[in-house]
C-alpha cells in the first residue's frame, strides 16, 4: 500500500474530532499509511474562493507546496470542503499563468502536479470493500439500516472531483455494504445541507437539513452516515433547529462513515469518539443489536425446525 | 414583475468582465431552467439562479451587485454540474460576489462578516479558530442569543478549543493576505 500525504483539515482539530481520530484509526487498521503534512495550514475553505480565486488556490497551494517533500503519492484529506479547494487550485493551476500567479504569493513555489483525493477515494479504490469484507465475514453491521449521505462537493463538478458518480455516488454505499448494513437508497444524497449558512442564517440550514432528515426517516433509516464535518454537524448539532423548521421531532443519529468502519473493526472507543455526537449514537446501536438478536433467534428456530420432522420420524 | 429595458440600461463592458473573469461564456445559456430546478437555495434567493444568467447577458449590473442571492449560493456546484451547455454557473455566481465585494454591494451583512471574520481568523493563526470565530462573529454582529441552546450541546463534547491551533508558519499564511492585497492595489 503506497503512503499519502494526510491534510486534516481545521474542523478535525475541533468541531470535527471524531471524524478526524477514526479516519487515522481505520487507515491505520487498513494499513493506509499516512504522513502529516508538515505545518498544514487553512485551505481557506468557503471564505477564500468567494473572496477570490487566486487568494484561495494560494491558501489551498501553500499545502501542496509543503506535501511535496514528502514523496507521497497522493495528497489525501477526509473533508469535502478542504478536498474541493486543493482540487480546484491543483486544476486551475494546470493553467501557467495561474500557477505563476498562485506562486507569487507564496514563500515555497508548488512545483509539481500532485494528485489529490478524499480518504474515502483511497477507502473505496485502494483498499476496496471487498478486501474489507474478506477481514470482516461475520458482517458486525448487519441489521443497520443507513441512509448514505455525500453532501453535495465530495463528487461535484465531475470534471474537478473525477470520483466516483455525481448524481448517485456509491463509494461509501459499497463499504457499509462490505460490512453488513443495510444501505437504503437515499434520494438526496448528493444534496446541499445548507452548508456553512449555519450562523449567518440558520433559517437556510434548518430548512434543507430538516428536508434530508425528513427524507431518511422516510426511508425506515436507523441513521444518516456521511463523510463531511459540516453536514455531519448540520444534520447532528442543529437536529433540533431542524425539528424545528419540518414541525417534527427528529431523533436520528448521524455517524461519519470511518466511525462505522472503526466499530466494526473493534477500534477502541476512545478513537471512535462515538460519545461526542450529540444524537445519541445507542438509539442506532440498539436496533442494530435487536435486528441482530432477531435474526439469530430466527435462525435457531428454523434449524430446531429442520431437527424436530426427522425426530418425529426417528 | 420587473421589467427591464435591456436597450436603455445594458452594460456590455460587464458582461465582458464577468466572462473575462469567470472563463466563462456566458451568452452560451439559452435559459433552459436545468440550474433553477436543481438549486437547492431558490426558496431564500431573490432572483433565481437562471435569471442571473440572464441579467448577466443583459448586462444588468447594479441589479445583480445588490442582490441576496450571490451571497446566498453555496457553491453547492448542482447548476454547473447539470448544465448542458457545460457553463460553470458557480463560479460566475463566485464572480459576482468578488465584484460586489469590490464595488461596495453587501445584500447579506451577516454572511459577508461571517466569512471576513474566518479569513481575519486564518490570517491572524495560520488555521481557523473556531472559538474565536465565533466569539468575534457575534461580538461584530451583536447578535448573541443566536445558536445559543447549541452551547449546552456541544460545549461538554469537549470539541471547541479555547485556544488557537498556531503553527509555525503563521506568518507564512499572513503574507499569503498580504501580498494579494498589494497586487490588487
Amino acid at each position: 500500500m503506497s503512503t499519502y500525504a494526510y491534510y486534516p483539515g481545521c474542523s478535525g482539530l475541533g468541531t470535527s474530532q471524531e471524524y478526524e481520530s477514526s479516519t487515522r484509526a481505520v487507515c491505520r487498521a487498513l494499513g493506509v499509511k499516512l504522513i502529516d503534512i508538515p505545518d498544514w495550514s487553512c485551505c481557506g475553505s468557503t471564505p477564500a474562493h468567494t473572496v477570490d480565486h487566486l487568494l484561495s488556490s494560494a491558501l489551498a497551494a501553500r499545502n501542496l507546496a509543503l506535501a511535496e517533500d514528502l514523496d507521497a503519492a497522493a495528497v489525501i484529506t477526509p473533508c469535502p470542503s478542504c478536498l474541493t479547494n486543493l482540487k480546484v487550485a491543483v486544476h486551475r493551476m494546470s493553467d501557467r499563468e495561474f500557477r505563476m500567479q498562485v506562486n507569487k504569493l507564496l514563500d515555497k513555489p508548488v512545483d509539481r502536479s500532485t494528485p489529490v483525493k478524499s480518504v474515502l477515494q483511497v477507502l473505496a479504490e485502494d483498499v476496496g470493500p471487498e478486501a474489507v469484507a474478506e477481514m470482516l465475514p461475520h458482517k458486525p453491521l448487519a441489521g443497520l439500516k443507513l441512509a448514505p449521505y455525500y453532501g453535495c462537493i465530495m463528487n461535484r463538478p465531475p470534471e474537478v472531483m473525477q470520483f466516483d458518480d455525481h448524481e448517485n455516488p456509491m463509494a461509501m454505499d459499497n463499504l457499509m455494504a462490505a460490512l453488513g448494513a443495510e444501505v437504503l437508497p437515499f434520494p438526496l444524497k448528493v444534496e446541499c445541507c445548507g452548508a456553512s449558512y449555519g450562523v449567518a442564517r440558520k433559517d437556510i440550514v434548518a430548512k434543507l437539513s430538516g428536508k434530508l432528515l425528513q427524507a431518511a426517516e422516510d426511508l425506515g433509516a436507523h441513521a444518516v452516515v456521511t463523510a463531511c464535518p459540516l453536514c455531519q454537524m448540520n444534520l447532528d448539532l442543529r437536529q433540533g433547529q431542524a425539528s424545528s423548521a419540518m414541525g417534527h421531532k427528529f431523533q436520528l443519529p448521524v455517524f461519519y462513515y470511518t466511525q462505522l468502519i472503526g466499530l466494526a473493526l473493534g477500534v477502541p472507543q476512545s478513537e471512535l469518539g462515538l460519545s461526542k455526537l450529540c444524537v445519541n449514537p445507542r438509539l442506532a446501536l440498539d436496533a442494530m443489536h435487536a435486528a441482530q438478536a432477531e435474526k439469530r433467534e430466527l435462525e435457531a428456530r428454523k434449524e430446531a425446525d429442520k431437527k424436530t420432522p426427522k425426530a418425529k420420524a426417528a | 414583475m420587473e421589467v427591464v429595458d435591456i436597450h436603455a440600461s445594458c452594460d456590455h463592458e460587464f458582461i465582458a468582465k464577468v466572462e473575462e473573469e469567470s472563463e466563462q461564456k456566458v451568452r452560451l445559456c439559452y435559459q433552459c431552467g436545468n440550474c433553477t430546478a436543481g438549486c437547492p437555495y431558490t426558496f431564500v434567493y431573490d432572483i433565481p439562479v437562471s435569471q442571473v444568467m440572464r441579467l448577466v447577458q443583459a448586462g444588468q449590473k447594479e441589479r445583480l451587485l445588490s442582490c441576496k442571492s450571490i451571497w446566498l449560493c453555496a457553491t453547492c456546484e448542482s447548476c454547473t454540474t447539470r448544465c448542458p451547455n457545460e457553463i460553470d454557473v458557480a463560479r460566475i455566481m463566485d464572480v459576482l460576489r468578488h465584484m460586489a465585494r469590490r464595488e461596495g454591494y453587501v445584500a447579506e451583512k451577516n454572511v459577508k462578516m461571517f466569512w471576513d471574520t474566518f479569513l481575519d481568523s486564518v490570517e491572524k493563526h495560520g488555521r481557523v479558530f473556531e472559538m474565536g470565530l465565533l466569539a468575534t462573529y457575534v461580538a461584530k454582529t451583536g447578535r448573541f442569543w443566536t445558536d445559543m441552546e447549541l452551547g449546552p450541546k456541544i460545549l461538554p463534547k469537549g470539541k471547541l478549543s479555547f485556544k488557537p491551533h498556531e503553527i509555525q508558519g503563521k506568518d507564512k499564511v499572513a503574507e499569503i493576505f498580504k501580498r494579494f492585497r498589494e497586487m490588487q492595489q
